[in-house]
């Protein structure tokens, strides 16, 4: 069973209907001790930095994620919720995250052109690194998923798995042992998107 | 949309059967459309709410994003559609009628959930806002109320060209052109689209475009996505 995080953030239902559709059985659940009799984790997330960061600290959910992680457990952050999963983000201020990737979430507009539109929204394709990724077992160098996003992993070159260009180069995915972290959605991105879910599922724990 | 079933006019006239909601969303979701835009188009006119049990189950079946508008009223309708399932959501007369519903949308769900859904057609040579699907002339310029509805949080605009609508001999640049440079958010080009070498002349002439959307030509088969991607392709058009 796979236990979808829910604190009050995003669209899960897309989400959970991804998952049906690929055969893995998930629940969505708010309660930090149904976390520990999961198989694996999926903390979603689409919003503000400091709001979610918050959410996940005053629901213990935040505490009981770190937990699991660091015991092994299989881990995927999507979008906001892959953001979170490092040190600390400078998205309005300077807020603090979960700390199990190393590396820091900073606005695109730092390193992208002026000319372009940001949020970087759309599709866009996926360049490997040299760091290869489970999660990227049933997909081929290049295959385009959806982006919708105005700041970005920093600071982190070592855990990245794979990057997006838009303008420079954007971290896609990142992982650090059991914990990755895309910042596309997965559900969101077709026969693409289901195949890096899979790649996630079927992880041997 | 209309009770239930995908339909499709001309000039917004005259709306022909096309097909169900659930079955044309998944086969569009798995031939390569790169996203789904989804119009309860009598919505506003027959003044009721969309069907959220439709949305539910093509929201269910589709793993693309999912552009979902009609009769989006207030923040209260943006929360039913996106509990159902939706990513972006699309207002127009409902902007119209109370503009400040934009801003209050994007401070809530964020500006890449609101998308700006308008219709326009050549008033005396004015481009003009018309609202409820085409049937009233609001007498707004489209220029300033695009710019108006970016400065308030639009995260993105569709601009149905009412003028060019189910014509089927090419998008209305000029129109497209005009909000292009008005302003800097992606800009999705509707209604004209009859052929693959639409969606080539629309994107060579206007790089600024991010999105062309059709109904009839896909609905009827006419043009087969995966031909018209391979054709933008050889174009030297950047597709999925």
């Amino acid at each position: 069973m796979i236990a979808i995080v829910d604190y009050g953030v995003g669209n899960l239902f897309s989400l959970q209907s991804s998952l049906a559709a690929i055969g893995a059985p998930a629940q969505v659940t708010d309660d930090p001790k149904a976390l520990g009799a999961a198989e694996k984790i999926i903390l979603p997330g689409v919003g503000a930095f400091e709001d979610a960061a918050r959410r996940l600290r005053e629901s213990g959910l935040g505490d009981a994620v770190c937990e699991q992680a660091k015991a092994g457990k299989p881990l995927l952050g999507i979008c906001l919720g892959m953001q979170l999963l490092f040190e600390r983000s400078f998205e309005f201020g300077e807020h603090e995250g979960l700390g199990l990737i190393p590396g820091n979430v900073r606005p695109i507009a730092e390193v992208i052109p002026p000319q372009l539109k940001i949020p970087h929204i759309g599709w866009n394709a996926l360049h490997f690194t040299s760091r290869s990724s489970a999660l990227f077992r049933f997909l081929r160098e290049g295959e385009c998923v959806y982006f919708v996003h105005s700041y970005y992993a920093a600071d982190c070159k070592p855990y990245v798995t794979a990057n997006a260009e838009y303008g420079a180069m954007l971290t896609a995915a990142a992982e650090n042992g059991n914990v990755f972290g895309t910042q596309f959605h997965p559900e969101k991105s077709g026969d693409a998107g289901l195949r890096i879910l899979r790649g996630f599922c079927e992880l041997e724990v | 949309m209309r009770n239930g079933r995908v339909v499709k006019g001309v000039n917004f006239e005259g709306l022909a059967d096309v097909s169900s909601p659930v079955e044309l969303g998944k086969y569009y979701s798995e031939c390569g459309a790169d996203e789904l835009v989804f119009y309860d188009i009598t919505a506003s006119a027959e003044g009721r709410a969309l069907f959220t049990d439709i949305l539910r189950e093509v929201a269910r079946q589709i793993f693309i994003p999912l552009t979902v508008g009609g009769g989006i009223n207030s923040l209260e309708d943006f929360d039913r559609v996106l509990k159902c399932g939706a990513d972006k959501v699309s207002v127009n007369s409902g902007a119209l009628r109370d503009p400040s519903l934009i801003s209050a949308a994007a401070r809530r769900y964020g500006s890449q959930c609101v998308v700006l859904s308008v219709d326009a057609k050549r008033v005396d040579g004015r481009f003009t806002v018309f609202a409820k699907g085409g049937r009233e002339n609001t007498g707004r310029d489209l220029i300033e109320w695009v710019r108006y509805g970016v400065e308030n949080g639009a995260g993105e605009l569709v601009i149905n060209s009412i003028d060019t609508d189910g014509v089927k001999k090419g998008f209305d640049l000029e129109m497209q052109d005009a909000v292009c440079a008005a302003v800097k958010v992606p800009v999705i080009a509707s209604g004209g689209a009859g052929c693959a070498a639409d969606f080539v002349e629309l994107f060579e002439k206007l790089p600024a475009v991010d999105a062309g959307l059709a109904a009839s030509i896909f609905h009827f088969g006419e043009v087969r996505i995966a031909e018209l991607k391979e054709k933008l392709r050889r174009s030297g058009i950047n597709v999925r």
